[in-house]
């Protein structure tokens, strides 16, 4: 017996010296230019100045759809066109969610990244992207000028990438059990919703965001402004409203298919989804239908943008252009089921495809809070309170989930 | 054994109801995969051959099989060696620290997937400065895989004893011939069968690869949850799950064929 | 085969090394066991001792980056949040209940397989167990999906013996668990009955006993270390894993998906790296106790 417990502190005693010999070597990156605890100040970078020859190489980091060169269906491929044109051969790494992009991008193995708006600040302030020279894009001018300079893509008016396609996080419902058809978000979120138990809810931190937009519209005594410039009090609200939906969802989704699948077995019959699951759904000739409702959405607006530590520079710039030219942007944003950013995109993409996601109307647009990473420093400009960080609603929706 | 043949019913059905349940989803995967349903809704409506065209027109897919089977067989090239030298010396040899070394090989499989996964990951970019990508996912594969082969490695030199090295030995073979010409072909089966289960586990490992791949490699398993997440595209990983299992019978027939008749897989 | 007093040079040399080991089998042991152990020591040991001081070190919420400085906010946040400690015990719930369900399947099975069947059989039956094995995680995972969904295979076979399905949920998790790590512990059973001699089962029931008996007292005793060894992979693959109860868990969540979402997607590896530590701790636990069971030499 002792002479076990001996060989027991033997191995405690072995691991230790390992770990402390480890701890040697683990680096962290502390010493880089990173925004303080006080709030957000963009590392000062250079941009590039003129672009030279592809390096012949390019690593993109994107969401699943984004960058297709033909492998998953050869009808499908606006990669080859530009590897050709270009000469740089692109390598791609698809991520699921906003925050494993922003872990991706970490390991500096990337070149570019198609980041959304809770992604996007996180990497200008920690000086993993760089300031884009927009002149050296020439499809840049195209862009429809509502999604140029805005909180989520540029810093003082300075852009930090190109604007790729945006949408919104819609209300679905399954027509033949959800009546009378929902105009407001309170079927997924008051407790005596007649659809307990059949209600699905986007399983990410972001949508916190989701509840504090409902909370703006019905109590305003909370005095929310920006539904991503949350105090503790209105988080807390947020997190209370999000805790008594949890006793209505049947489950979270996070993936397309598994949103499809739920509303065609009619395991969930509400909650938010993309444009382009409700597509899917109809083309499986499941009865649902989407709307905006009456107190809006939160929704994406995607920014590309260039590493800082990228070695392959030009190969980025050149598919920052290429990736916002008429034909890519169309073939994107048919694919993947989002309006484009380029107007231009419409008069190649196929029939009524901007219309369904009301691509360039603004005021549909204005009615959307494009997904923004919180951060202490209060979005909506309150100066007196310090606002909840996106490390704080992680740990909240950890908490709403239980 | 004699077993009352009531008890030997009993069995015989108990293992036929595991077989069913075992076997249904997996019928049901070949069935989606002629499913017409883009999400393979459930009962299917309609049936095609859409996505079988479509995994053949798969350049990812191909690619993804083959990086698969090449960080497969190299992880468990290294396991192999790994494991058959720590096996040895175990058995062989009495040692201060025994016990740790033997709880060490089997750290990297009792430890759950993701903290396997994530540790790496910290490592090989922090401590060791190493870029993501196929040494990484090779590595991480065969630290986890050593414990296949050392097992049944070990397991089979305790029932071979060393009466038969030892006289190899007194007949004047060398250390390295009584290797080659005798506890090599004694081990034989053992190492396939070891060695097959490290394939195995490598081939469908997706946690730890998750955490270790780099942009350049897709393996499989990472290629499919890409895939399912993609509109369009889910139904061609139906395809080719079937496909996997049904090139199973290679590596199952192999090892059959290099065991001898009585051994193979079971060989322990 | 070669010859000690003619030979090419590099035979000779080879001689000479062959001897050196020979006479010094302490080398020959370092030559051994060193490689394995420089490989699992380095690679493995030393990334749990750094991931381990991560969890040490805090993060700058907003950037992701770690920040290097000592402190145990992160074990304090573990250890005073009530939702860690519920998902931990459901965890602990659904690994401890997923290995039992393995269990109970898996013994019969292997039984039959070792005792009853013929050797051809038996060869037949080990491939059918491996079979699923080939078919990916999560096809397999996406297939019980479909089975256990509203109107699902389940309710539509299943209802004509008059069972449900349980929907999306805890149980679900458990179900597919339980699937996807079977052969896992079919086979080291399998493997721990065949080595049991026939004729130790045949003295036994020569002495009398009846069958029930000899399973209890002689089968069971001999295949618990196999048992125990099984279900160190059935548990450990529980305890870790956190897709599964993304498809079929319904609004669960389970110490892993705390974990990726911490590391995967919140980007926070210190947090993350100290959640991580108790699964370490669970199975390292477990291990301890399997050791005593003579179980881990059969893994």
């Amino acid at each position: 017996m002792t002479h076990r417990k001996v060989r027991w502190h033997r191995i405690v005693a072995a691991c230790a010296a390992v770990t402390l010999v480890a701890a040697c070597g683990t680096e962290s990156s502390d010493d880089k230019d990173s925004a303080g605890g006080a709030g957000f100040e963009a590392p000062d970078l250079p941009q590039l100045e003129e672009i030279g020859d592809g390096e012949g190489e390019v690593n993109i980091l994107a969401w699943p759809g984004y960058v297709e060169d033909g492998s998953t269906d050869p009808a499908v491929d606006w990669v080859t066109p530009f590897e050709e044109a270009t000469g740089c051969q692109v390598n791609v790494k698809t991520f699921g969610t906003s925050d494993e992009a922003v872990n991706l991008v970490k390991t500096g193995e990337y070149d570019v990244v198609s980041a959304s708006g809770d992604a996007s600040l996180r990497l200008i302030a920690a000086g993993d992207v760089e300031p884009v020279n927009t002149d050296l894009i020439p499809n840049y001018a195209d862009v429809y000028p509502f999604l140029k300079d805005r909180d989520w893509n540029s810093v003082d008016g300075q852009m930090y990438g190109v604007p790729h396609g945006y949408g919104a996080n819609l209300l679905m419902y399954r027509t033949d059990v959800v009546e009378p058809a929902p105009t407001s978000w309170s079927a997924v979120f008051e407790e005596d919703s007649p659809y307990a138990g059949k209600v699905t809810a986007y399983d990410s931190p972001i949508y916190i965001a989701d509840a504090a937009l409902y909370l703006m519209e019905h109590e305003p005594d909370l005095g929310i402004e920006n539904p991503y410039a949350l105090d503790e009090d209105q988080l807390a609200a947020a997190v209370d409203l999000l805790k008594q939906q949890r006793e209505l969802i049947s489950e979270y989704w996070s993936d397309y298919l598994k949103e499809v699948q739920a509303f065609t077995t009619g395991d969930s019959v509400i909650g938010t989804t993309w444009q382009v699951i409700a597509n899917v759904a109809q083309g499986e000739d499941v009865p649902v239908e989407v709307v905006l409702p009456e107190e809006g959405a939160t929704g994406w607006s995607d920014t590309w943008m260039v590493m800082t530590e990228s070695e392959h520079k030009n190969c980025a710039y050149l598919w920052l252009n290429h990736i916002i030219s008429p034909e890519a942007n169309a073939g994107v944003s048919e694919y993947f089921g989002e309006a484009p950013s380029n107007p231009k995109a419409c008069d190649l993409a196929s029939e009524g495809h901007c219309e369904t996601y009301h691509a360039g109307e603004e005021d549909y647009a204005e009615q959307i809070w494009y997904w923004t990473t919180p951060v202490e420093q209060c979005l909506d400009g309150r100066e007196d309170v310090k606002c909840t960080d996106y490390g704080a609603w992680t740990q909240a929706w950890t908490e709403v989930k239980g | 054994m004699t077993m009352s043949p009531a008890f030997k019913v009993t069995l015989r059905v108990l293992t036929g109801l595991a077989l069913l349940v075992i076997y249904v989803p997996l019928l049901l995967v070949v069935l989606n995969s002629f499913n017409a349903s883009q999400t393979f809704a459930w009962p299917p409506e309609d049936y095609t051959l859409e996505w079988w065209r479509k995994a053949v027109d798969s350049q990812g897919a191909k690619e993804a099989v083959v990086t698969s089977v090449q960080v497969a067989l190299i992880a468990s090239g290294i396991s192999l060696v790994l494991g058959t030298m720590a096996a040895m010396a175990l058995q062989r040899y009495r040692f201060f620290g025994r016990d740790t070394v033997s709880l060490l090989i089997i750290l990297p499989i009792a430890l759950p997937g993701i903290v396997t996964g994530i540790a790496l990951n910290n490592a090989f970019r922090t401590v060791f400065g190493l870029d993501l990508g196929f040494l990484t996912i090779v590595v991480a594969h065969a630290t986890f895989c050593i414990v296949t082969v050392f097992n049944n490695v070990l397991a089979r030199l305790r029932r071979m004893g060393t009466n038969l090295e030892e006289a190899s030995a007194d007949l004047g073979a060398s250390t390295f011939t009584t290797f080659r010409l005798v506890t090599f072909p004694m081990m034989r089966s053992a190492l396939i069968a070891g060695g097959l289960l490290a394939f195995a586990l490598s081939f469908d490992e997706i946690i730890v690869t998750t955490f270790t791949a780099g942009a350049q490699q897709q393996t499989l398993p990472i290629w499919i949850f890409n895939n399912l997440f993609r509109p369009n595209q889910a139904p061609v990983v139906n395809v080719v799950a079937v496909v996997l299992i049904l090139l199973s019978v290679i590596p199952i027939w192999i090892s059959q064929k290099l065991a001898g008749p009585t051994d193979g897989l079971a060989g322990r | 085969m070669t010859s000690v007093s003619e030979g090419t040079p590099e035979q000779v040399s080879r001689h000479q090394v062959s001897t050196v080991l020979h006479r010094r089998p302490r080398l020959r042991l370092g030559l051994l066991i060193g490689p394995p152990m420089l490989w699992l020591g380095v690679a493995y040991l030393g990334a749990l001792g750094a991931l381990f001081i991560t969890s040490l070190w805090g993060q700058n919420p907003f950037t992701g980056d770690v920040v290097r400085e000592w402190n145990l906010d992160n074990f304090r946040l573990l250890f005073e949040s009530e939702v860690y400690r519920t998902i931990t015990i459901r965890t602990l719930g659904i690994a401890a209940l997923v290995t039992v369900v393995d269990i109970v399947i898996a013994f019969p099975v292997a039984l039959y397989m070792a005792k009853v069947a013929s050797p051809r059989m038996q060869r037949i039956l080990v491939i059918a167990v491996l079979t699923p094995l080939w078919a990916s995680y999560l096809v397999k995972a996406y297939a019980w999906r479909i089975m256990l969904s509203e109107n699902g295979v389940i309710s539509d076979l299943g209802g004509l013996l008059g069972l449900d399905t349980p929907g999306y949920g805890l149980t679900a998790t458990v179900v597919t668990l339980a699937y996807l790590w079977l052969p896992f512990m079919i086979l080291p059973i399998y493997a721990g009955l065949e080595r049991l001699p026939d004729s130790m089962l045949e003295a036994s029931m020569d002495l009398g006993a009846k069958t029930g008996h000899t399973l209890r007292r002689v089968v069971l005793p001999a295949v618990f270390p196999a048992v125990v060894a099984g279900s160190i992979f059935t548990f450990s693959l529980s305890l870790g894993d956190y897709i599964t109860v993304k498809i079929v868990g319904g609004a669960n969540q389970m110490l892993g998906n705390v974990v990726y979402d911490n590391v995967g997607a919140a980007n926070n590896l210190p947090f993350a790296a100290a959640v991580a530590t108790i699964p370490v701790v669970i199975m390292l636990v477990y291990l301890a106790a399997a050791r005593r069971t003579g179980a881990l030499e059969n893994v």
